[in-house]
C-alpha cells in the first residue's frame, strides 16, 4: 500500500457502505420507479413494455386524481403557513423573554416526538364531526361552552375538510419551527440591536429591519422542511380517516393503486409526480445554499 | 506512529464488514424446490383478532394431532380485514417465496393470484377428498373459474344482514323489520319523523360499498344481482339506475359524521339505541353478543334484533375464508395434509363456533351451533336458499373492479350525482378484465 493510498483509502471505505446504500436505495429506487412510470404495466404479470410515458397525461382522466392534488395543495398551503407564521409567533414569545421558557419550550417541542399516527388517533376523536349533543371531542366542548356554532364536519367537509387536517400537522411541526426561529433570533447579535435602539428604533422596528431580515435562511431551510413533509404526507390521514376519497392525497393514491387496484405503472407515476413537486422545492434550495457558500 | 496505522486499518476493516454486511441481504438465495415435504407447514392469515385467532388454534391442534410428523406454523398478521397481511403477501409471492398455505377470501378476489399463475388449482384435491359431494353446489359453481377451483372455504358470513333497534321501531309506528327496499324507505322516513334518532348507521367509506351491494341486491333479485358480475354485465339498465336511486334515496338517512367511525362504531349506534337500522355483515354478531372487551355484552331480542336485509329474504349473499395451495410451495405435502384439515368436517366444527361463522360444508354438526348462528345453518342449508356473492368482500368482483367501484362510491357521496355513479359503476365492470 502505497503511502498516497493510505491518506484517502480508509476514508473512502469508511463512506463506501453509504455511496453504496445510496446508490441503490436511493438512486437506483428513482430509476427503477421511473421505468415502471414510463411502461405500459397496468397489472403485474404482462411483460414491460414502454409507452413514451402515456401514464402521466391519462392519470388526470382517474376520477379521483384531481380531488387528491386539490386536496394535497389545500394541506400543504393550510400546513405550511400555519406551522410557519404560528412557530415564528412563539419563538418571537420566547425570544421577548418569558418566565419559564425552558419549560414552555419543551411543551411546544414535545409533539414533534409523537408519531403522526399517534397524533392523528388523537385527532380524529377530537375533530368529530357529529352536532355537539352526540359529539366527543372539539364539538362537544364547543356545545358546552354555548359555542355551538362553531361545531363544524371539520375533515368530512367535501370542500375545505383538508384545511381541517392540516390542523394535527400544524400542531405536530409548529414547535419545530419554533426552535428554528429561537436559533435564529438568538444569533442575531445583541451588539446589532442595541445599534440600532441608540438610534431610536423602536422595539418593534428593531424586529422589523434589523432581526427578521437575518431570518431568511431560518424561513427558508423551515419551508423545506415543511413543504415536504406536507407532499409525503400519508400517516396522518391513514390515522384520521384511512383510505376515503374524502381526504385523498397523493401519497394515498400510490398505496391504493399498488396494494389495492394491482397497477404499478400508475402507482409509479403518481411517485414520481410526488418526487417530481418535492424537487421544485429543494432544488432551488441546494441551488440557493450552495450559492450561499460560495458567496461566504 | 504505528498505533495510528493499526487503528486506520481497523477503520478500513471495519468498512470493509460494513459494505459486505449491506450487500449481503440482497443476495441471499433459496434453492428448495416445491415437493410433497410434510416436515413442516406455514399457514398465512389474518385471523389474529378474538374468535378467530382461538378457532385457528383449536384447528391447529386438531392437525397436529392427526399429523405428529408435521411442524405447523402459524404465519397470521394482524389488521381488519387483511388489509396488511394482503400487502406483504403480495410481496411475498411476488419474490417467490410464498407460505405453504394462504388465506384469502373465495371467489374473485383470488383471480389476481390465478391470473399471474401464483396458486394451483385444486381440482384433483377436492375429487380425492370427495369435497364436491360436501359442499353446497351453487357454491362450488360460484368459486370456478374457467372450469377450475383454486381454493377451499372454510366458512361462510352472510353480509345481508339487517340489525335493528326494536324499541325505535316500536316508536316509529313500524311493526316489523321492512320487507322491501320500498319498505325500507317508508320505515326510515317514519323513524326520522318520529323519534329523534338516526335512521341509518354508517361508517366509513367502505361501508357505503357494503350498503351498496345490499340494495343492489334488494331491489335486484338474486338472478339480475348475479348477472351484474359476469362478463359483458349491463350496469346502464333502467333497473340497475332505480336501484341507485334507491341508494342515494337510503344515503339521506344516515348520520353527516359517517365518515369518521369504522363498521363497529356504526353497529354500536343501533345496540345503544342510537340508531333504529343498520346493515353490515354478520359478524356484528359475535361483536354485539360477545363479552368485553372485545364484545359489548349484548342480548339478542331485548337491545338488538336481526333480519335479512330488506328484499333479500331467502337469499344468502356469502363470502368465506378459504385457504389455497400457492405454486412452488416449500412444503407442498404439509400443505395438502393443511387443506384437508381446512375442508374436513371436524376442522370447520372445531374452527367455527368460536369464530362466529358457520362451516361451508353442509354435514356440520347443528348442536355446536346456537343463537344467530344456529339461525344462519338453517337458512344456509334451507332448501331452494339462492346464492349471492358478496362483491365487497370479494366473491365476484377483482381487486381492481372492487377498488374502482369504492372511489365511485367515495366521489358520490360527495357530489351526490346518480348518473356519475351508474357511468362510474359501468365503468368499472368494463375495465375490470376478463
Amino acid at each position: 500500500m502505497t503511502r498516497r493510498a493510505r491518506t484517502w483509502l480508509p476514508g473512502l471505505l469508511l463512506v463506501l457502505p453509504s455511496i453504496v446504500a445510496i446508490g441503490v436505495f436511493v438512486y437506483g429506487l428513482i430509476f427503477w420507479n421511473t421505468r415502471v412510470a414510463v411502461s405500459g404495466r397496468h397489472d403485474e404479470v404482462s411483460p414491460y413494455r414502454f409507452d413514451r410515458g402515456r401514464n402521466f397525461a391519462d392519470l388526470w382522466d382517474q376520477p379521483s386524481w384531481p380531488g387528491a392534488v386539490r386536496h394535497a395543495l389545500l394541506f400543504t398551503v393550510v400546513f405550511v403557513l400555519g406551522a410557519l407564521l404560528l412557530g415564528a409567533f412563539l419563538a418571537f414569545l420566547m425570544d421577548k423573554g418569558i418566565r419559564g421558557e425552558a419549560s414552555f419550550r419543551a411543551v411546544y417541542l414535545f409533539p414533534m416526538a409523537i408519531s403522526f399516527i399517534a397524533c392523528g388517533v388523537v385527532w380524529r376523536w377530537l375533530m368529530n364531526p357529529a352536532p355537539p349533543e352526540r359529539a366527543v371531542g372539539l364539538n362537544q366542548l364547543f356545545g358546552e361552552l354555548r359555542l355551538g356554532a362553531l361545531a363544524n364536519g371539520w375533515w368530512q367537509d367535501p370542500d375545505w375538510g383538508m384545511a381541517a387536517m392540516a390542523l394535527p400537522a400544524v400542531w405536530q411541526m409548529s414547535g419545530y419551527v419554533m426552535a428554528l426561529y429561537l436559533a435564529g433570533f438568538r444569533s442575531v447579535p445583541e451588539e446589532l440591536r442595541e445599534a440600532a435602539r441608540v438610534d431610536g428604533a423602536s422595539e418593534w422596528k428593531v424586529y422589523r429591519h434589523v432581526v427578521f431580515p437575518q431570518l431568511r435562511p431560518v424561513t427558508l431551510s423551515a419551508l423545506i422542511i415543511l413543504g415536504h413533509i406536507s407532499l409525503k404526507v400519508f400517516d396522518l390521514i391513514m390515522a384520521i380517516a384511512g383510505k376515503q376519497i374524502i381526504t385523498y392525497v397523493p401519497a394515498i393514491a400510490t398505496y391504493v393503486e399498488v396494494f389495492d387496484r394491482h397497477d404499478p405503472a400508475n402507482g409509479a407515476t403518481i411517485a414520481t409526480y410526488l418526487l417530481l413537486a418535492v424537487a421544485l422545492l429543494v432544488v432551488p434550495y441546494l441551488v440557493w445554499s450552495v450559492r450561499a457558500e460560495r458567496a461566504r | 506512529m504505528r498505533a495510528q496505522a493499526s487503528g486506520r486499518r481497523r477503520t478500513a476493516a471495519a468498512a470493509v464488514a460494513m459494505t459486505v454486511a449491506l450487500v449481503m441481504p440482497g443476495c441471499g438465495g433459496n434453492g428448495s424446490k416445491g415437493s410433497g415435504d410434510t416436515s413442516e407447514v406455514e399457514v398465512f392469515s389474518w385471523w389474529t383478532g378474538p374468535g378467530e385467532a382461538d378457532g385457528l388454534a383449536a384447528m391447529k391442534a386438531d392437525f397436529e394431532k392427526k399429523n405428529p410428523g408435521t411442524k405447523f406454523t402459524n404465519a397470521a398478521i394482524a389488521g381488519g380485514s387483511g388489509t396488511q397481511a394482503q400487502a406483504v403477501l403480495a410481496s411475498r409471492l411476488q419474490n417467490r417465496k410464498p407460505p405453504d398455505s394462504f388465506q384469502g377470501h373465495a371467489g374473485a378476489e383470488l383471480l389476481d393470484y390465478i391470473k399471474a399463475g401464483q396458486i394451483e388449482p385444486l381440482d384433483s384435491f377436492y375429487d380425492e377428498n370427495r369435497l364436491r359431494a360436501a359442499y353446497p353446489g351453487q357454491l362450488l359453481q360460484q368459486i370456478t373459474y374457467q372450469g377450475k377451483i383454486y381454493s377451499v372455504p372454510v366458512n361462510i358470513h352472510r353480509s345481508n344482514m339487517l340489525w335493528y333497534d326494536p324499541g325505535i321501531l316500536k316508536d316509529a309506528g313500524v311493526s316489523a323489520p321492512p320487507r322491501s327496499i320500498a319498505e325500507f324507505i317508508a320505515a326510515l322516513k317514519a323513524v326520522k319523523d318520529k323519534t329523534g334518532k338516526v335512521p341509518l348507521s354508517l361508517g366509513a367509506q367502505w361501508t357505503a360499498d357494503h350498503l351498496l351491494e345490499n340494495v343492489l341486491l334488494g331491489d335486484l333479485g338474486t338472478d339480475a344481482y348475479n348477472a351484474l358480475w359476469k362478463p359483458g354485465a349491463d350496469w346502464g339498465s333502467p333497473a340497475v339506475g332505480k336501484a341507485l336511486a334507491d341508494f342515494a334515496e337510503i344515503m339521506r338517512y344516515t348520520t353527516l359524521e359517517a365518515a369518521s367511525t369504522d363498521w363497529q362504531g356504526a353497529a354500536k349506534a343501533v345496540v345503544d339505541g342510537k340508531a333504529a337500522f343498520n346493515i353490515m355483515g354478520d359478524w356484528a354478531y359475535g361483536y354485539f353478543t360477545g363479552s368485553a372487551p372485545n364484545g359489548l355484552g349484548k342480548k339478542a331480542g331485548t337491545d338488538f334484533a336481526y333480519a335479512p336485509s330488506p328484499g333479500t329474504d331467502g337469499t344468502y349473499m356469502w363470502l368465506s375464508d378459504s385457504f389455497t395451495l400457492p405454486k412452488g410451495a416449500p412444503h407442498r405435502g404439509g400443505a395438502l395434509a393443511w387443506l384437508k384439515e381446512a375442508s374436513s368436517k371436524e376442522g370447520q366444527d372445531l374452527f367455527n363456533p368460536r369464530k362466529g361463522s358457520i362451516p361451508a360444508r353442509k354435514d356440520a354438526d347443528k348442536t355446536l351451533y346456537k343463537g344467530y348462528l344456529e339461525y344462519a345453518l338453517n337458512e344456509w342449508n334451507r332448501p331452494g336458499v339462492k346464492l349471492a356473492g358478496s362483491f365487497w368482500h370479494g366473491v365476484n368482483a377483482g381487486k381492481r373492479q372492487h377498488t374502482d367501484i369504492d372511489t365511485a362510491v367515495g366521489l358520490f357521496l360527495q357530489n351526490k350525482d346518480v348518473g356519475k355513479l351508474q357511468a362510474a359503476l359501468a365503468g368499472a365492470a368494463k375495465n375490470s378484465g376478463p
